[in-house]
């Protein structure tokens, strides 16, 4: 308690305490749908598109959210439209794509500022990174992703589970998935630079893959992973902060205790 | 009364300038147990994809009467991989099917989690209904889907290559099963499948496609055609 408080008492740890919980809340719902659908490595693809953007943006002194979110949305589109026409399987699709990215943005970058801290911190993250302006970016974005799991909850559920089926029903499946990957772009860009553009897309896989060992029901899949994912940030950035490692690799190692506890009641049940 | 449920006149369907099926004319009426047989790149899939409104007819016009118009058609597609390890109960699945009925409205209502339970009763799985999909055999996973599909509406149930993957003894089950609804309940069914052998004892109506129609009437007819015998391959006599 006494830790948490004079946590509290930095502003900066407020903000990523506010904008990590409502980004790793985010990233866990969206997660469920892009994991049951086999698609969990669009979010870490978008992570390294969104790496080479902010990148490029630092070195040119571009705002980096201005031109990041709309240069990672366009790739997520791109990825999708890939893996509906099936010209190339999308995970090798997936590997060009971050690979190229992340080479963009490593040469746009030495060749101006040279490799400074700033850019180490987007691929490790910082706790620092949290801007009043992301704080207020991803209020926005739990808003909408909230609204769209409790209002469209029957219709994810139904392009998750059996995109033909819902297809032939009426419900615009192009379009869901349009919107669950431009607002996963969004959770990635807002949540890269607190967590790292290697780590990121952790707090969109780990969650869901966590709560799939225990729950039976779709609808206990998504709270579960939702609580999940709140939980093993508070618990890392705690942790961060006690032992003073960088926030991201403690949740992630977090998320990784918690997989396995699950995967032990898992287990314990199967007996 | 008798209108059909979904009346094709001479349609194409094709992607820009290649016609995938051309000229099929036929009907469903309600009660109808129609089944589709073809090779693999006959067509089958493309003109189930039109029926199901998803792929516009370059050419003919496709009729649906009203009341599929506003029910929606009972779909049950082809499994996916992904659907395998799928953590949802039978109940959530079953209760998808509602939702052409839904709209845009966020929440089940109550009669329609009456209907999800009452087609639960009819296919033999209420006890399943908490049980996770994952968890379920091939067969109680078809039921399962065919539950979902008749929530959406029991004038017409539409089947995509049913018994893919299943065991022959759940096949033979999954048949029984279909034909029941169909000759009991009224339920007008289409089906497309490979199991040639199987659709013809079990259905009254076969279309054969191959890109056009090679054949389209009655079961005992088709047994006679040239293209009947030649797909039958002798073994049925």
């Amino acid at each position: 308690m006494r830790v948490l408080a004079e946590m509290l008492s930095y502003p900066f740890l407020v903000r990523a305490l506010v904008g990590g919980t409502l980004i790793s809340l985010c990233a866990s719902l969206l997660g469920v749908s892009l994991v049951l659908k086999r698609y969990s490595m669009i979010g870490d693809g978008l992570s390294h598109v969104s790496f080479g953007a902010l990148s490029v943006a630092v070195a040119f002194g571009w705002a980096p959210l201005a031109v990041s979110i709309p240069v990672v949305a366009a790739a997520a589109v791109l990825l999708l439209r890939i893996r509906e026409n099936g010209m190339i399987k999308s995970d090798a699709a997936i590997a060009m794509i971050s690979a190229g990215s992340l080479a963009a943005g490593i040469i746009v970058t030495s060749l101006t500022t040279g490799m400074t801290t700033d850019v180490s911190s987007y691929m490790f993250g910082s706790i620092l990174a949290m801007s009043r302006t992301d704080v207020s970016l991803s209020v926005v974005l739990s808003a909408v992703v909230l609204g769209m799991f409790v209002f469209c909850y029957n219709k994810i559920f139904a392009v998750t589970f059996d995109e033909s089926f819902a297809r032939a029903t009426g419900v615009n499946v192009s379009a869901y998935n349009m919107l669950i990957a431009v607002l996963t772009a969004v959770t990635i860009v807002l949540g890269m630079r607190m967590m790292g553009a290697m780590l990121i897309s952790s707090l969109i896989i780990f969650p869901a893959l966590t709560s799939m060992r225990v729950f039976k029901s779709f609808l206990g899949v998504v709270l579960s992973s939702g609580v999940v994912s709140v939980v093993c940030f508070l618990i890392g950035l705690v942790l961060s902060y006690v032992y003073s490692v960088p926030a991201g690799a403690s949740v992630v190692v977090t998320n990784l205790a918690a997989f396995g506890v699950f995967w032990a009641v898992q287990a314990a049940r199967q007996r | 009364m008798n209108r059909p449920l979904i009346k094709c006149e001479h349609v194409d369907f094709g992607y820009e300038n290649y016609d995938v099926v051309k000229d099929v004319s036929m009907e469903i009426e309600p009660g109808d147990y129609l089944c589709i047989v073809g090779e693999n790149g006959s067509g089958k899939s493309t003109l189930m994809k039109g029926l199901l409104g998803l792929l516009k007819p370059t050419g003919g016009t496709i009729t649906v009467s009203d009341e599929l118009k506003r029910s929606g058609v009972g779909y049950l597609p082809q499994q996916t991989p992904a659907q395998k390890d799928f953590p949802a109960t039978v109940r959530e699945v079953v209760l998808s099917g509602c939702l052409k009925k839904r709209g845009n409205m966020p929440f089940y209502s109550a009669a329609e989690k009456r209907l999800a339970e009452k087609n639960m009763e009819r296919l033999g799985i209420t006890d399943l209904q908490n049980s996770c999909y994952r968890d379920l055999s091939g067969g109680q996973k078809q039921r399962a889907l065919i539950a979902r599909a008749l929530c959406a509406t029991d004038r017409l149930l539409i089947l995509d290559e049913p018994i893919t993957g299943l065991d022959p003894s759940t096949t033979q089950d999954f048949y029984r099963t279909v034909r029941h609804l169909n000759r009991d309940e009224n339920v007008a069914v289409l089906m497309t499948s490979h199991d040639i052998q199987n659709a013809v004892h079990q259905a009254k109506k076969i279309l054969h496609l191959k890109q056009n129609v090679l054949f389209y009437g009655p079961v005992d007819e088709y047994r006679d055609t040239p293209a009947g015998r030649e797909f039958l391959g002798g073994a049925d006599r």
